[in-house]
């Protein structure tokens, strides 16, 4: 059976801490205007909110360096955010427009800064998880101690991908995290309706792995359990699977009217904001003063205002004429076909 | 005759089969208590139970390949995959589990089994939610493909697939299920294989099917406007396809267009022209013209889709370019 990781509660330099803090809230910030867009239809396509679950995506990139890689999900804006993504090029790409990290070609569930190591966000449950396993082979036989954590859903794990990919890590002993952000649902089939197991990180046994759950509210637990993982795979002893348990608070879509669940459950989850446990043990443990973690909030209402106005008033749509751009590499749509480049 | 939306009209083809044959049940990610992504399967939970209206796990390969296992046991599953898309995952089961099993047992089995999903593009969601994958699945035989364009089609079809004795991909359009049309109040089915007419005329042939169907029926009327007399046909079923019904419209026209919103390379309705070569080739007035999406993935920018997607002005223009007049 997976253990659950005690908590940690101790607090990190102040540096790290306010860039933790601010990370988780840009994500808020960020998906709250991706909610408000959606609803008055000035933002098109379909996006899945990370709200809810900042601390997962933001606590795990905290424990991986800069030439680490990452794989997305189709819920990949938290993640973006987590790897260094900037808000305006992320809210211009949700848009469709070119100067988004993706030149509006993918948007919203295509979303990931590529530069930063993110192999990128997936509209396919479970679509990752091979590519991540891949890529942590890549890492093995590049031995320049690179590792991969590799993010997926609840959902995700009931699909043929998780099991074949954690078999192959397991075999092969691949310097690989794969981290579940368990949010109970997926999309409305509760984890107790559709899974033979309550936790997620069982599963890890049968691929001869650690399988650890971590409370994903708390941001500084996330981060801790990913490291040891992490430390543990760049020694080259293997693939872990952490379960983070969290709660996405918004539907899965903009027009979910969320039956499958209760208001009470609802509630009991917004208590638990990793938001605001993390500035309520900031300001204890006496790291940052009330005013500092105000001041935080401000910097990042200010960027979110300036992101909407780069994305929505100063950017513009791709060509039309750049439609065939980027198919192939090399090869280029031509009369008759495709043209090798010269 | 009653107004219905086509997701009305999916729901109820499923409801009165059920209703009719115990063997019919229904299993897909979300379609019962949510009621499906785009509430094709609404209110079915509540009338019919749990044991009848199953939501599964992210499971696409188990299943299609479990529709066909309980199809194969003396079940009818009418099985859901969300998106087209998602058929990449559940292909193998489908295709070489469901699909040529018949044959492959020399005609002792059957596979009587519908996979709803739901494909094309119009909703900004990129690459991986807006594919028209058709063309795949023509290319396996043993399997039907069938794309209603109205909801008066979707209902009689979709009653018709879940009588067939066959595994049939039901394949419905995102942007389609909130349009409206008349459906009749008692009990009718539409047979398989057979086109529709949507309106006929004497100067081009305009051939699609699901979403660019009624595209080309818009761009008729303006071609009428200008003194152009098209027909116009509704395909309905790819797999199995009315050839002959095409060939007397060419016979009549002497001018085709045919439409997809699939890319355009090995386009399903490349098959289509083929079959005009074979066997209508002398009555052609001019070669056969294509309007089917851009040869790229789908874009999600507005901008990209509008511009990959075929257009109502883009038949009309390839119209006027069979018939010299561009
Ligand atoms: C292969 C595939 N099947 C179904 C879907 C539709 N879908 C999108 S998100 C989702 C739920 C995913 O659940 P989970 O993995 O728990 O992630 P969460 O959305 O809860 O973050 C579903 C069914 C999809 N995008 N891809
Ligand atoms: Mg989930």
């Amino acid at each position: 059976m997976a253990m659950l990781k005690a908590a940690v509660g101790k607090t990190g330099p102040k540096e790290e801490m306010a860039l933790l803090l601010k990370q988780m809230m840009s994500i808020r910030a960020f998906e709250d205007k991706v909610f408000e867009l959606l609803a008055r239809a000035v933002l098109k396509g379909a996006s899945h909110v990370y709200a809810g679950e900042e601390a997962v995506a933001v606590g795990a990139m905290a424990a991986i360096g800069k030439k680490d890689l990452i794989t997305s999900t189709h819920r990949g804006h938290g993640h973006c955010v987590a790897r260094g993504g900037v808000l305006k090029l992320m809210l211009a790409e949700l848009c469709g427009k070119e100067t988004g990290y993706c030149r509006g070609r993918g948007g919203s569930m295509h979303i990931a800064d590529v530069h930063a190591g993110n192999l990128g966000a997936t509209g396919i449950v479970a679509g990752n998880i091979p590519v991540g396993t891949g890529a942590a082979l890549a890492c093995k036989m590049k031995k320049e101690g690179q590792v991969v954590l590799c993010f997926f859903g609840d959902g995700a794990s009931n699909n043929g991908t998780f099991h074949e990919s954690l078999n192959m890590a397991g075999v092969w002993k691949l310097p690989i995290v794969y981290i579940c952000e368990n949010n109970l649902y997926g999309m409305s089939v509760a984890v107790k309706r559709c899974c033979t197991v309550e936790n997620i990180a069982d599963r890890a046994s049968a691929y001869d792995m650690d399988g650890v759950i971590v409370d994903g509210q708390h941001v500084l637990d996330v981060q801790a359990t990913v490291a040891e993982a992490v430390e543990k795979a760049r020694a080259g002893k293997g693939p872990t699977l952490v379960e983070a348990k969290t709660y996405r608070y918004r539907g899965h879509s903009s027009s979910d009217p969320r039956v499958y669940r209760t208001k009470e459950e609802e509630k009991y989850w917004q208590e638990r904001d990793p938001i605001k446990i993390f500035r309520q043990l900031l300001a204890e443990k006496k790291v940052m003063t009330e005013k500092e973690l105000d001041a935080v909030q401000a910097e990042v209402d200010a960027e979110m205002v300036a992101a909407e106005n780069f994305a929505l008033n100063e950017s513009p749509y791709p060509a039309p004429e750049a439609l065939f751009d980027d198919v192939y590499a090399g090869w280029r749509q031509g009369k008759y076909g495709l043209e090798k480049l010269a | 005759m009653s107004v219905k939306f086509y997701r009305e009209a999916i729901r109820d083809a499923i409801a009165e089969e059920m209703r009719r044959d115990p063997r019919v049940f229904v299993m897909g990610e979300d379609v019962a208590v949510y009621g499906g992504a785009y509430s094709a399967t609404k209110g079915l939970l509540e009338e019919f139970g749990e044991e009848r209206i199953r939501d599964t796990a992210i499971s696409e390969a188990a299943i299609a390949g479990a529709a066909v296992g309980a199809a194969m046991a003396g079940m009818r599953p009418v099985a859901e995959i969300m998106y087209f898309d998602f058929m990449t995952i559940a292909m193998d089961q489908f295709v070489n589990q469901g699909g040529k099993n018949r044959y492959m047992f020399g005609g002792k089995t059957t596979v009587p089994m519908v996979l709803r999903t739901e494909g094309g593009a119009g909703r900004c969601i990129a690459a991986q939610h807006s594919q028209s994958l058709e063309a795949w699945f023509c290319h396996a035989p043993g399997v039907f493909v069938v794309m209603p364009s109205t909801p008066y089609d979707a209902k009689g079809l979709l009653k018709t697939c879940i009588r067939d004795d066959n595994p049939v991909l039901f394949v419905e359009h995102k942007m389609l299920y909130g349009e409206k049309g008349e459906v009749p109040d008692e009990e009718y089915t539409i047979p398989l294989g057979q086109a529709a007419v949507r309106r006929t005329g004497k100067d081009v042939t305009i051939i699609g099917y699901s979403r660019m169907a009624l595209r080309c029926e818009e761009a008729a009327k303006k071609l009428a406007e200008q003194g152009i007399d098209a027909e116009v046909i509704d395909l309905r079923c790819l797999q199995p396809l009315d050839t002959k019904c095409i060939l007397e419209s060419v016979k009549k026209t002497g001018r085709v267009v045919l439409t997809s919103e699939a890319p355009q390379n090995a386009n399903f309705v490349c098959e289509i022209a083929q079959r005009i070569t074979e066997h209508a080739f002398d009555y052609l007035d001019a070669p056969v013209v294509r309007v089917c999406a851009a040869d790229t993935p789908v874009p999600m920018s507005p901008t990209l889709e509008d511009e990959c997607i075929p257009t109502t002005a883009k038949i009309i223009a390839a119209a006027k370019v069979v018939l010299g007049k561009a």
